[in-house]
């Protein structure tokens, strides 16, 4: 087996009629699903893409799943992209992939011309009405090989470069092989996807979908805005899995939606390597009876790579392990002379490991580097940045950032970026962002002659919506530490000042 | 409605918020948004917003929110 590509024809000849990818507005069967790949695949051939990137800008809906699909039919790896980026980084993505190709639809193809595409444009709509061209589409994946490109993402890069990152055929086979064991998937599941379709987070509901019939919801953006009505839509189209960030769940459990309506069908709660508040998941625990999962992994090694499935009860204030690598993935702790250890920095071995950064030779040579256990032949590992220690009953925990990446509603956010965004305004002539990973708050302290909103409208034109601050602050001057860095220790209590807790 | 005002604009100073009213479709309030909104707001004025209440349209404008906010202070 090559691509997951086989597992949809797979599931196309078992389960034809079964619904496959959902939204509000539409069902896909595995037989139409299998079928609008092909037709979209094909047109891309036929407008001549030859094994390159291509864009795909749609809205948020099971019909972009096809295109994703679709566009791996062709050999091409594709790049999934939001109008919600954000017009910065959507041109910033243009010009680094240069694609000739886009998929889009006619709300879509304007905000990527504004924002540089000069390609050839392929209507969705009229790419799923055309015969699909079976020679050319056995003859291209005939050629392709399992370590070719599968997808590009990109990720927040701490110089204000997004950063692309290229996964791989072989290592979304292994994903989808790992994942479903873990989370015991079946075709009688239903899963209610949260995840934006620009991100590998979506690729947990797609594998699972793919590899073992089951079926896959798009909840709308807005429901996470709207709890009761959102474990309505959990209810009423019987979801069994989520594999949600943090805050998409507290949402539900803070805002006393339980007092009114209870999930009634959910088996399985994944949730992301976020703060969990222990108070949280215990309203979650008493309401919902269920396997709660934590998961780890950062993209760079294929969504995820380490899970724990809560065992026991946990006390305000305790840290939920990440547990053990999925098979097949191995974690090595180093310290700081490259050495095992049982506290370090989180490094992955295995088939999970993506290609590196698009165009960007310096960045990836930093972070998938030879194995320093391995003398005798090349090893790649991933050094994720991100501290790690055994605790006492040998669980993996993640302990946090070794630099200043944050990770906030699901995204990854280089406090860098923002603060060289905020620079970009006039008269901002210092910045320093900081994050209370407790309460998920993001602030930015400023200095210079700017005013807040005039700061605020530079960033909400240049970062995308998930990287805005919460809290904007202006100083007089940056507090500096001893050798003249800024202080960020100093900012977070400038920022987040701590008060007695309000008596109720 | 001034105390409501102050914490919208904590949250989003760049956003003018008496007169705005499509705060959500223009994705000026969003999901990340609400809950610390909800806790704030319920710290503040002494309310609990029951779940069915937290919706789109309840954000869509400072006013329309502080509408909810004073049918809730009666009820009390």
């Amino acid at each position: 087996m090559k691509t997951i590509l086989e597992y949809l024809d797979l599931q196309a000849m078992l389960r034809p009629e079964k619904a496959a990818f959902c939204d509000e507005t539409v069902c896909y069967s595995f037989s139409e699903s299998k079928e609008m790949t092909m037709r979209i695949g094909s047109v891309l051939l036929s407008a001549g893409a030859n094994r390159e990137s291509v864009a795909i800008l749609l809205p948020r809906s099971a019909t972009m799943l096809l295109a994703m699909l679709g566009t791996m039919r062709a050999g091409c790896p594709y790049v999934p992209l939001d109008a919600e980026l954000g017009a910065l980084r959507l041109s910033s993505i243009f010009e680094r992939v240069q694609p000739r190709f886009l998929i889009a639809d006619e709300s879509t193809e304007p905000i990527a011309r504004e924002n540089g595409f000069s390609g050839t444009v392929i209507r969705i709509s009229e790419a799923m009405q055309t015969e699909p061209d079976l020679c050319a589409l056995a003859d291209v994946y005939h050629r392709l090989l399992d370590v070719d490109p599968a997808y590009i993402v990109f990720t927040s890069g701490s110089t204000g470069a997004p950063k692309g990152v290229i996964g791989k055929h072989s290592a979304m086979l292994d994903y989808a092989e790992q994942l479903t064991g873990v989370l015991r998937v079946t075709d009688k599941d239903v899963f209610g996807m949260q995840a934006p379709l620009y991100v590998d987070a979506c690729l947990k509901e797609i594998l699972s979908v793919l590899r073992c019939g089951a079926t896959l919801w798009i909840v709308p953006k807005r429901l996470f805005m709207a709890p009761v009505e959102l474990v309505r839509f959990l209810n009423d189209h019987a979801v069994t899995t989520v594999c949600w960030v943090v805050p998409a769940l507290t949402l539900i459990s803070s805002l006393h939606t339980f007092s009114e309506i209870v999930p009634t069908t959910l088996k399985t709660i994944a949730f992301g390597s976020e703060v969990f508040p222990i108070r949280q998941l215990h309203l979650w625990e008493q309401y919902v009876p269920a396997r709660y999962i934590n998961l780890y992994g950062p993209t760079e090694c294929t969504g995820m790579s380490c899970w724990y499935e809560i065992d026991r009860a946990f006390c305000d204030g305790d840290r939920i392990p990440i547990g053990r690598p999925f098979d097949n993935t191995e974690i090595l702790l180093l310290d700081e002379s490259d050495h095992p250890a049982t506290e370090g920095e989180i490094c992955i071995r295995g088939v999970c490991l993506c290609h590196g950064y698009w165009n960007d030779p310096e960045h990836t040579a930093a972070a998938f580097v030879q194995n320093p256990l391995c003398a005798s032949y090349p090893d790649r590992i991933y050094r994720t940045g991100d501290h790690g220690r055994y605790n006492a009953r040998g669980e993996l925990e993640f302990l946090g950032r070794i630099d200043n990446q944050i990770k906030r509603m699901g995204h990854r956010i280089e406090l860098g970026e923002l603060e060289n965004a905020a620079l970009k305004t006039d008269g901002v002539s210092g910045a320093c962002a900081v994050f209370d990973p407790e309460k998920n708050r993001l602030a930015l302290a400023y200095t210079g002659t700017a005013e807040k909103a005039a700061v605020v409208t530079g960033l909400r034109g240049s970062v995308p919506e998930y990287m805005l601050p919460g809290k904007v602050l202006r100083l007089d001057r940056m507090p500096l530490t001893g050798n003249g860095k800024t202080d960020r220790l100093a900012v977070h209590r400038l920022c987040f000042p701590s008060k007695p807790s309000a008596v109720k | 409605m001034d105390t409501l005002l102050e914490i919208l604009s904590e949250l989003r100073p760049d956003v003018d918020f008496a007169a705005e009213d499509r705060l959500v479709e223009r994705g000026l309030l969003g999901s990340f948004d609400v809950v610390m909104l909800v806790t704030r707001i319920e710290e503040e004025f002494d309310v609990v917003i029951p779940a069915r209440l937290i919706t789109p349209e309840t954000f869509r404008s400072a006013e329309a929110l502080y509408s909810v906010i004073q049918t809730l202070s009666e009820e009390d």
